[in-house]
């Protein structure tokens, strides 16, 4: 089956349609990470990691060599994957859940001792597979299945601010940032800075996205948009927090 | 760099996990996973030391969790890698350890059983028989291997990576604070000289070419969409599993052909009951003494015919009768009364399996 | 010499009952004996009862643990009191004379009891650092498990770094290893 002409290359083909939900900001995701795949012609060198969660459905997603794993758990995967093979380039794509919840203690010191892969968290302000739970990136008042009348920061803390913390433990050769499907290009720059990173071989990258879930939002097109563009993007900063000191400059 | 770490055969007066260490390296292993817990650490505190000298590598990670999960993905990447645990850690552990199960991962761990339930002692029990062998939520697909001595660690680290990887079954070494601090003599040797041969790696993902292009890409998963699916993998799993079985299963027997009382123990109890069985024989009481070596999978037709004259099993172990109920499980249908000698979290001695078979008349 | 040995050492931390005890099996060992040891562990290592569990036989060790000693030597008054378990008919029990009020708990049962002055000798005679070889020539030569000349070549072994810079090191630590054994001979003959 050819590719239509807009699909990465690194993309199989025999595995889309994808499987996530209509309006899912995965495929837009991934859609810039194929794309860096392409550009960097990685293909042959990516070992490609997917948590539970809607990250999961990626596991066939790819024509890469890819490892579905435990929730929280992709980031040792990936991690031990390194340590042994540190010529692989190696990719674990993970949700809020994944990342800042079940598996924070794996974020929290694969950044701290500055593993050599890159993290990919899709940020949707909630659990969607499991049918639209709190997360910890849940918004100030916002209902969820498990906080119906609104996040209660006074029961419940404040949202999870992720790159902020990877990059406040991250030494100088790390890179993390925050990008949002609402601007792919830009969200694509920076997954691909980030895999330069670890090709490089100076540090630990981490791309947060910013994405969509009209499916537990329940929100219709617009809406949807709007909640990314305006509350996400206002509590979550969209942007560039660490950039390694680069020979080319900047 | 790539001199062999043990050359010809040596005699060695070391603790048991230093022979971890270096049977680790004897096996060619190239990398270990590791998080600190008594009575496991100096298998780490020996591989650090030696590794870098021979070429290997060595994580600390945050906590056991992560442990197992870099060794799934050390092995994927196709390094012979292990790790090492106990207790609460070997707990952490089975999470990563159902998902081996599950993808036919074969990762090496080496449990020294520690005393439980919880933090329990940093000492010694056979308490992690039932978690080791079927812990996490799966069927019990692996192979544990239980020691009693120096020389059988060091003979069945070295084993359990040719089993994991020659099988694709996760594999345990179970072996006890005992083994693990204690020293004994042993006999090191390059398991090449013996004409072991390490079964080759592979590089389950990251071989050569490109996905798609040269080659089918790896897609590696454990969740699926329906009943059936998965009832159709898991059947192939159970399959595969009792069809190598029977070349897995170990044991040893002491003098059950004509014994009317068999003590069923295993690991380093082993030592107590042969004690035992030699007093008792010394006095011409029938008395035998049968040793699963693999626990999992259990060497279940090998007991049947240990007991072929048996009036009663007595199951001997340091644990609250985590070992008989396997036994009870493994001969279902049998009519010989099992009692048990159970002595959870305490070390046995062949002066108390003596004296308590000879009172209990 | 064919014979089993079980040996529990105890003292307190700081009194070199496990360096004494790895010492000893190293020697057996070099000899070509069997020999088992097991270091007291649990939360009690620090800043509390130390104990050794030695074995030495001249086939395989059985069971790593054994409920009665052939020989316990107890340090100080609370492992005298730790060992008392260990001990039965068969058994040897040595203590330091200088251990004050565990009369009372001197195990009654004990084959042998002896006091010998080993704090006190290392302390007026030559120098408390060398106090646990002394224990290592009484337990020699209690329980004849390996010879002087093996027990001072396991000692250059472990400790012939030490004797390179300081020779009086080596005569100071040989010395202590002959006063153990005739302290042992003084109460046994």
């Amino acid at each position: 089956m050819a590719l239509a002409p807009n699909m990465p290359k690194s993309w199989r083909a025999e595995t889309k349609p994808h499987k996530f939900c209509p309006g899912c900001g995965h495929g837009l995701v991934l859609k810039a990470l194929g794309e860096c795949i392409d550009e960097l012609n990685i293909q042959d060198r990516v070992v490609f990691g997917c948590d539970i969660g809607c990250s999961l459905l990626s596991w066939d997603f790819f024509n890469v060599d890819s490892i579905q794993t435990h929730h929280g758990r992709t980031t040792p995967v990936l991690t031990g994957v390194k340590r042994a093979r540190p010529d692989r380039i190696c990719i674990a794509y993970m949700g809020d859940g994944g990342g800042y919840a079940i598996g924070s203690q794996h974020l929290v010191n694969a950044a701290s001792r500055n593993e050599k892969i890159t993290v990919i968290l899709v940020n949707n302000c909630v659990y969607g597979m499991t049918g639209g739970q709190m997360a910890p990136t849940t918004l100030p008042g916002m209902k969820t299945e498990t906080s119906p009348y609104g996040r209660d920061v006074e029961l419940t803390g404040n949202p999870t601010r992720g790159p902020e913390m990877v990059a406040a433990i991250t030494p100088p050769s790390a890179y993390v940032a925050r990008g949002t499907v609402a601007n792919l290009r830009q969200l694509k720059k920076m997954i691909k800075k980030a895999l330069e990173t670890q090709m490089n071989g100076t540090g630990f990258s981490f791309v947060e996205a910013l994405s969509l879930c009209p499916t537990n939002w329940r929100t219709n097109a617009k809406e949807t948009w709007g909640f990314v563009e305006k509350e996400m993007s206002q509590f979550f900063k969209v942007g560039e927090i660490k950039v390694p000191e680069s020979k080319e400059g900047k | 760099m790539a001199d062999k770490p043990v050359k010809g055969e040596k005699r060695f007066f070391v603790t048991g996990n230093e022979v971890v260490a270096w049977a680790a390296l004897a096996a060619n292993a190239e990398i270990m996973y590791g998080y600190p817990i008594t009575p496991q650490n100096e298998v780490m505190h020996y591989w650090t030391r030696l590794a870098p000298k021979y070429g290997r590598r060595f994580l600390q990670t945050e906590d056991e969790i992560s442990a197992g999960f870099t060794t799934v993905g050390g092995v994927l990447s196709g390094a012979r890698a292990f790790t090492a645990t106990a207790g609460p850690g070997n707990t952490l552990m089975q999470e990563s350890m159902s998902m081996a199960e599950m993808m036919q991962i074969p990762t090496v761990v080496v449990v020294q059983q520690r005393g439980g339930p919880s933090t329990g002692t940093v000492i010694y029990s056979q308490q992690e028989v039932t978690m080791t062998c079927f812990g996490g939520n799966g069927e019990g697909f692996r192979v544990v291997y239980s020691t009693g001595s120096h020389q059988e660690l060091y003979d069945y680290v070295i084993k359990a990576f040719n089993t994991a990887w020659k099988y694709r079954i996760p594999t345990f070494v179970l072996g006890d604070g005992y083994q693990a601090k204690m020293r004994e003599s042993l006999i090191m040797y390059d398991p090449e000289e013996r004409g072991i041969q390490m079964v080759p790696t592979e590089k389950i993902v990251g071989a050569s070419g490109v996905p798609g292009v040269d080659r089918e890409p790896k897609h590696l998963r454990n969740t699926y969409n329906t009943e059936e699916e998965l009832y159709k993998v898991v059947g192939d799993l159970a399959k595969h599993y009792w069809q190598v079985a029977p070349e897995i299963e170990e044991y040893e027997e002491f003098d059950c052909a004509d014994a009317e009382t068999v003590i069923v123990a295993h690991g380093v109890v082993t030592r107590a009951a042969q004690g035992a069985v030699k007093e008792l024989r010394e006095q011409g009481k029938k008395v035998g003494h049968f040793r699963p070596i693999t626990l999992r999978p259990f060497p279940k037709k090998a007991m049947e015919k240990a007991i072929q004259k048996a009036k009663e099993i007595l199951v001997v172990e340091s644990a609250e009768g985590q070992l008989a109920k396997i036994v009870k499980a493994e001969i279902y249908g049998s009519d010989i009364p099992i009692t048990g000698y159970f002595r959870p979290g305490m070390g046995i001695t062949a002066e108390e399996i003596v004296e308590y078979i000879l009172n209990k008349g | 010499m064919a014979r089993e040995y079980k040996i529990a050492l105890a003292g307190e931390g700081g009194q070199g009952v496990q360096s004494v005890a790895s010492i000893i099996v190293e020697a057996a060992n070099d000899k070509g004996r069997e020999a088992l040891y097991i270091p007291n562990f649990g939360v009690e290592q620090r800043g509390g009862v130390s104990i050794a569990f030695i074995q030495i036989a001249d086939e395989k060790i059985g069971s790593p643990k054994f409920k009665i000693a052939d020989i316990v030597v107890a340090l100080s008054d609370r492992s005298v009191r730790r060992t008392a378990q260990y001990v039965d008919h068969r058994t040897t029990f040595v203590y330091d004379a200088s251990i004050k009020g565990v009369e009372d708990d001197l195990p009654k049962n004990a084959a042998k009891i002896y006091a010998i002055p080993a704090i006190e000798v290392a302390k007026t005679e030559l120098h408390p650092r060398v106090f646990n070889i002394i224990i290592m020539g009484a337990v020699i030569e209690a329980t004849k498990v390996i010879d002087i000349d093996s027990a001072k070549e396991a000692i250059e072994k472990k400790l012939g770094y030490k004797f390179e810079q300081d020779p009086k090191l080596r005569e100071l630590n040989f010395k202590a290893l002959e006063r153990g054994v005739e302290l042992v001979r003084q109460v046994t003959n």
